[in-house]
């Protein structure tokens, strides 16, 4: 029986993935043939979603985009086997712009089917667990430090140092908390993870638990994403029906109960403070550091907090060793990263990479320009607290310490790219208002220094003494910088200043000394 | 404004504050259990649910209007949430809003006439290389333009 895949990732489904595989079903029944159709998860070519493969003796083959109207021409040109048709792409594995990649942390995205533990293992799955069950827990907490692993949600702390903290701190219980709060614009690689390799981020959770002694873990979702709450759901459960998560798991005396618990459309609570709080049902409001939730974390207990990224990338350093990761990257910056391409870009997808690549191959070689066929302007990279970079600096590498030099953030991997009918002083005023509807509330910068902005900025657009108020958003953003206490009031300067520096002339700035 | 409670919601919204109350943290995920059940989060239920879980009126009251995700009106029958994010804005989002609102009579945080469409902005859908998005219910489309939109809306408005 011929295996036919069809993706179940958000994006896949938001381009009508459901109406295609039920198509190709109908059209199989109608024929009287037996297939074997795969709900698989996304290998991030977005543009061709609904991305079709058939599994074939030569290896799978693409037929992308399909649409409901497309199928019966495909069964027609008897693409079971592989047959000739416009919409045939040729092997998976050969596309260009997936065997560019280094993927490892996305190793079976796309591949499998996500809610397959069979598949999971099939693809070396809980590999790094059962390595990680042979080693004593400083020695795993030591791996995760030599490969380099920094977090990938934005702030790029070493992972293993945070779990060196929990490892030595002495408590009853600890916790492990998954950051699945992924709020940045024009990222999606945590939603990826969730919908088609759930598996591997309960794996890294599980790791995580035993390095440094906690039995419970909680996966902190954001409500936007309900596809990913299903699919976790039910990778958990299969997973403690198979003693990988409880008590006693592979048979040794070690637990883990991991649960999944909803968020609620608050921006702030993906800061990690403001998420403890948000899990013991309070208002997301930050907390002040320290103490370190590593030492007192969630209901005031050790706590481990990543994002997804991170705990997802543990299971293969376990399996292949610190050194096979760190191989990867430059610099500081270890390993590789999932790339997110977003916005107005013709070929918009995941692209995992080794850091130092530079943003230019990402828009062009992977990205093939914008969307709309005009020049890209502008680009975000790192969500909606990132700087904008023009194109004078698309040859940056994407590495941790390079995009500081710049006065700009790597973040979690988001690059949302701009073409020129953008009004960089609008994107600016946008920061301050997003900052102003999502700050907490708790420190006053953000909180009134957020819509103080957007008015300043409104001054400086219509002409009002655009010297002193452009003196003034300079001096405002210091204070937000130095006397926010988290990312969110603290970096809104980032997209506001860089437009503001970059892009004068959108704000009605023709004298270059007024920005100065 | 408050509605007044049916007793079938009120014996639902009480098994669910049973069913609740001895997990750790657990006010985020009874209130989602109310509002997924009867579509909002009730005033009136407030007292019942500080008893149980041991807050006061003003914490229970505090949460539900700290997070957006948490409606303290019903709603209508569908919700419609529009993504507002940078990506979106980059694929012209803006003038999707604009076209959704006065195509439906209605701004954001209202509800058609008819009871059918809610409507409410969304900072970012993860769909973001679909821009610009939306999301139906609990559904996602992406390479969303007016033409699409309103194809959506009238499937749900007759269907």
């Amino acid at each position: 029986m011929v295996k036919v895949y069809v993706p179940r990732d958000s994006s896949a489904l938001s381009q009508g993935a459901d109406r295609t595989a039920k198509a190709i079903v109908a059209e199989a029944q109608k024929r009287g043939i037996e297939i074997q159709l795969v709900r698989n998860g996304s290998r991030g070519l977005f543009w061709l979603e609904p991305f079709v493969e058939v599994a074939t003796d030569k290896g799978r083959i693409t037929y992308a985009p399909v649409q409901p109207k497309d199928v019966a021409g495909l069964f027609d040109a008897d693409f079971l086997h592989g047959g000739t048709h416009p919409l045939n792409l040729g092997l998976t594995e050969e596309l260009a712009w997936l065997k560019k990649q280094q993927r490892l942390t996305f190793a079976r995205v796309g591949i499998t089917d996500p809610v397959s533990l069979d598949d999971y293992l099939a693809h070396d799955g809980y590999k790094g667990l059962k390595n990680a069950l042979k080693l004593k827990s400083a020695d795993i907490v030591k791996t995760v430090t030599d490969s380099g692993l920094r977090g990938r949600g934005g702030a790029a702390f070493p992972t293993g140092i945070k779990w060196k903290t929990v490892l030595d701190t002495q408590a009853e219980q600890k916790y492990i908390v998954c950051n699945a709060d992924e709020g940045d614009s024009g990222t999606y690689s945590d939603r990826m993870i969730m919908e088609d390799d759930p598996f591997v981020l309960i794996e890294g959770m599980t790791i995580a638990g035993i390095a440094v002694g906690a039995t419970q873990g909680y996966i902190y979702l954001r409500s936007e994403y309900p596809h990913a709450l299903k699919i976790l759901n039910e990778a958990i459960a299969k997973a403690e029906q198979a003693g990988y998560l409880g008590e006693k798991i592979c048979g040794t005396n070690h637990t883990f109960r991991l649960e999944v618990r909803r968020a609620a459309g608050a921006y702030v609570c993906g800061e990690e403070t403001a998420l403890l709080e948000s899990l013991e049902g309070k208002r997301g409001l930050v907390r002040f550091k320290p103490p370190l939730p590593a030492i007192e974390g969630l209901f005031g207990k050790p706590t481990v907090i990543n994002n997804v990224i991170s705990l997802a990338t543990v299971p293969i350093i376990l399996d292949k060793g610190a050194q096979f990761y760190a191989d990867y990257g430059m610099g500081r910056s270890r390993g590789t990263l999932p790339i997110q391409l977003a916005g107005n870009i013709k070929q918009a997808g995941l692209v995992e990479l080794a850091f130092g690549a530079t943003l230019r191959e990402l828009l062009y070689d992977f990205g093939g320009g914008s969307a709309t066929g005009r020049p890209i302007r502008a680009v975000q990279v790192g969500g909606p607290l990132g700087a904008y970079l023009p194109e004078s600096q698309f040859d940056t590498p994407l590495d941790y310490e390079e995009f500081t030099k710049i006065w700009a953030v790597l973040g979690h991997g988001g690059i949302v790219a701009f073409d020129d009918t953008v009004d960089m002083a609008k994107m600016a005023r946008y920061a301050f208002e997003f900052c102003a509807i999502e700050s907490c509330g708790k420190c006053t910068p953000c909180r009134i220094g957020s819509t103080r902005g957007a008015e300043v900025i409104d001054k400086i657009t219509t002409g009002k003494d655009q010297v002193k108020n452009t003196q003034l958003v300079r001096d405002l953003s210091d204070t937000m910088l130095n006397g926010s206490l988290c990312a969110l009031g603290g970096m809104t300067p980032y997209p506001v200043l860089s437009a503001l520096n970059h892009f004068p002339e959108d704000f009605g700035i023709q004298n270059k000394k007024v920005v100065a | 404004m408050t509605t007044a409670l049916s007793t079938q919601e009120l014996t639902k919204i009480e098994a669910h504050i049973a069913a609740h109350k001895h997990m750790p943290g657990a006010l985020l995920p009874l209130l989602h259990a109310i509002q997924d059940d009867i579509g909002y989060v009730p005033e009136d239920i407030y007292p019942q649910i500080s008893k149980a879980l041991a807050l006061s009126v003003a914490e229970v009251h505090g949460v539900v209007t700290f997070y957006h995700h948490f409606r303290r009106h019903p709603g209508g029958k569908h919700i419609l949430q529009v993504c507002r994010a940078e990506s979106c804005q980059a694929m012209g989002s803006e003038k999707l809003e604009a076209h959704i609102k006065s195509s439906l009579g209605i701004d954001y945080h209202q509800t058609t006439k008819d009871g059918a469409i809610t409507l409410e902005p969304v900072y970012c859908l993860g769909n973001c290389a679909c821009s610009p998005a939306v999301m139906l219910d609990e559904e996602v489309y992406g390479h969303m333009d007016n033409q699409k939109v309103a194809a959506l809306i009238s499937e749900v408005r007759n269907g």
